[in-house]
């Protein structure tokens, strides 16, 4: 069962609740798709990590056979292609690896050769695999990352916790979009509240049965409370503000492992998710 | 006009709070809300008038006419971005996975789609006696360069005579980070001390370097983690980065936000510790 | 020879940006005449660093004035031989006179891309 957990706003605590799913369920896979700030491995600190490259299509000129007549240049929708000194130039960070340069040549002047983006890092914490998708600085778009990534996520038969980026964008509808079920991770601020709207429309216009957690909980917000019963959104858990539990994440520590009670309530989250043990 | 942009690595920094206290502090009548895709300052930042709004045009997206598809699929062969769906016996597009690469455009063999102007979201400027800039995306569209910069330009083009200008940037270290990050005199990095925090902050600073930008750190909720906060200070010594000072956590702060007011307009730990911060930048600015 | 500035909406005055400046001043040096023409990259989404630096290359400048330039139009202007040249003050004019009595100093610091993000 793949289970997505999302916020609209990045500090909500998404991998808080995503890596404690993972370490109280023991038996798990946890991915990270927040491919351009993966925290989840400070947590887990995988051991016996090894690394995939992941690699995107950039075009390549043939000189021999280029006419020059610069219809890659014009059809490149992203400007990624510059015609400089008789020869088309590509810029691949602009680059969106479309293909479309390849195929308007006239001439089969433009090959594809790879180029590498980022890597997605397996290791494992206990019982649990951890997959990291990371995005190399300066790039663009971690999308492909992110589907390298989820490739992890097939064929398992123990929950699968996938921590998605911030954000209702295209980075976050990659991660969630063969997800069976999503936590919705909000903070009970106004601030908070208007992002987690956000992310609600996006798994609702997406078909995801969603349920919420609640984090730093320090008593009712009620647009949020009053939001989710609108909705008819399940609050699956509140997590409150513990000076002990911000402690034990700010040194990047495990709460389940740190607090055993926690570890119960975790297992419980996943039991109502529909991810835990029969 | 000093131009102030306030940025965080990591979301939930405390980002917002820092620059909308700066806000009431200045009595700032230029401000702009670069955070698009979570765009949370006019919460705080009540303006009385109506303001100008205008779409904000994204790039093209491809639009498939159902009448002259003839469900050959080339297009969904083609796509590389897994935006186009069998709806029966025709192809559609998904406006939110669309990159607008115009490939489908070009292989239809019956020109049954074309690449048509996007409404990506709507840009909103503010002209009271304060000028306010932001903008507010539809969902699935991105945070982009193009996009930041209007908004930018939006509030510097109507800005009236004023000593202080406030952006609120956007979280992370991508491009409309990036984009932020023109023009400014001072980049303020607000910063959480934690293992993450100190993580984030790491990259966005190496991300930042390159732009010559004036920089300045300071750290937000430092008694969560005294040791952290040292550690990030001791970072920011060897970088030779100004530390401008650090924020207990305070309960008032997100109380005051919850009944829509800065935390400037309440009495407390946190505002004492935010006006000297506000001291210091604008000590940085010399004005 | 030809010269190329970024002028904003008052097309009198330097743009503060050039990849998304709405319009080009061309100045022709021989014939003393400059010539307003639109950006074509003023309103894309991404790439328009590229875009504009492409313009200036198909307009055959050999030298841009300019407050600012990102690192792909000026690795793209330098491929192509354009002298890349730092405007001083907002005038037109006085910027035109001032390269051509040799005056301006050469853009040595450029920015990073402001990419349309997917």
């Amino acid at each position: 069962m793949k289970i997505a957990v999302l916020s609209g706003k990045g500090g909500a605590g998404k991998t808080l609740t995503a890596v404690n799913l993972a370490a109280a369920a023991g038996q798990a896979v946890y991915i990270d798709c927040d491919v351009e700030e993966p925290n989840g491995r400070l947590f887990l600190k995988p051991q016996d990590v090894s690394a995939t490259e992941v690699t995107t299509a950039l075009p390549e000129f043939d000189p021999e056979k280029c006419t020059g007549c610069r219809t890659c240049v014009d059809f490149c929708r992203f400007h990624a292609l510059v015609y400089i000194k008789d020869k088309p130039k590509v810029f691949a960070e602009v680059c969106h690896s479309c293909g479309g340069c390849s195929l308007v040549c006239p001439d089969q002047a433009v090959t594809e050769r790879e180029k590498v983006i980022g890597r997605v890092e397996t290791g494992h914490h206990g019982e649990t695999r951890v997959v990291t998708g990371i995005l190399n600085l300066g790039e663009a778009s971690g999308v492909p990352v992110i589907q390298e990534a989820l490739k992890e996520a097939e064929g398992q038969n123990v929950p699968v916790l996938i921590d998605c980026p911030p954000g209702s964008a295209c980075p976050v509808v990659e991660s969630i979009s063969d997800a069976d079920f999503c936590i919705l991770v909000a903070e009970p601020t106004a601030f908070g509240f208007h992002n987690f709207c956000m992310v609600h429309e996006l798994a609702a216009l997406l078909g995801k049965p969603c349920g919420v957690v609640i984090n730093k909980w320090e008593g009712l917000y009620e647009p949020l409370e009053e939001y989710c019963k609108e909705k008819k959104l399940p609050i699956l858990l509140r997590i409150p503000y513990e000076e002990r539990i911000a402690e034990i994440v700010s040194s990047g520590k495990i709460l389940v492992e740190e607090v055993p009670e926690y570890r119960k309530i975790f297992q419980e989250l996943l039991k109502k998710t529909g991810g835990g043990q029969a | 006009m000093k131009r102030l942009l306030v940025l965080s690595g990591k979301g939930g920094t405390g980002k917002t709070t820092v620059s909308s206290s700066f806000i009431e502090f200045a009595q700032a009548r230029a401000i702009a809300d670069c955070d698009v895709d979570a765009p949370n300052l006019h919460l705080i930042t009540k303006m009385e008038v109506q303001p100008e709004v205008s779409d904000f045009l994204g790039a093209e997206k491809a639009e498939i006419d159902p009448e002259k598809c003839v469900g050959c699929g080339q297009c969904a062969e083609h796509c590389r971005f897994g935006a186009v769906k069998s709806c029966g016996e025709v192809y559609q597009i998904l406006d939110y996975a669309c990159e607008g690469c115009g490939i489908c455009e070009y292989v239809c063999p019956r020109s049954a789609v074309t690449m048509k102007e996007d409404v990506a979201g709507r840009q909103e400027l503010y002209k009271g006696e304060t000028v306010f800039s932001t903008a507010a995306l539809k969902m699935g569209r991105g945070n982009s360069g193009k996009l930041v910069t209007a908004v930018k330009l939006a509030m510097l083009k109507a800005a009236p005579e004023t000593d202080l200008a406030v952006i609120d940037g956007s979280p992370g270290i991508g491009c409309p980070v990036i984009a932020s990050m023109s023009g400014m005199d001072l980049v303020l990095i607000v910063a959480e001390p934690s293992v993450s925090g100190k993580n984030d902050l790491e990259r966005l600073i190496k991300t930042a370097e390159s732009f010559q930008m004036k920089m300045g750190v300071c750290v937000n909720k430092w008694d969560t983690s005294p040791e952290k906060t040292k550690e990030i200070e001791e970072w920011c010594d060897e970088q030779g980065i100004p530390f401008m000072g650090r924020i207990p956590y305070d309960k008032e702060v997100s109380k005051a936000v919850n009944a829509g007011k800065s935390v400037a307009a309440v009495d407390c730990p946190a505002r004492t510790a935010l006006l000297q911060i506000y001291k210091n930048v604008r000590n940085e600015l010399k004005i | 020879m030809r010269v190329i500035l970024p002028v904003d909406e008052e097309k009198d005055v330097i743009c503060v940006t050039f990849g998304r400046a709405p319009y080009f001043a061309v100045h022709d040096t021989e014939t003393g005449t400059t010539e307003i023409k639109n950006n074509p990259a003023s309103q894309v989404q991404g790439g328009a660093g590229l875009k504009a630096a492409q313009f200036v290359l198909d307009c055959q400048a050999e030298a841009l004035i300019t407050p600012r330039c990102g690192t792909n139009s000026a690795e793209v202007l330098q491929a192509a031989d354009v002298k890349i040249y730092k405007s001083e003050g907002m005038g037109v004019s006085q910027n035109i006179e001032a390269f051509k009595e040799g005056k301006l100093s050469v853009l040595t610091h450029f920015h990073g891309g402001y990419q349309g993000i997917r």
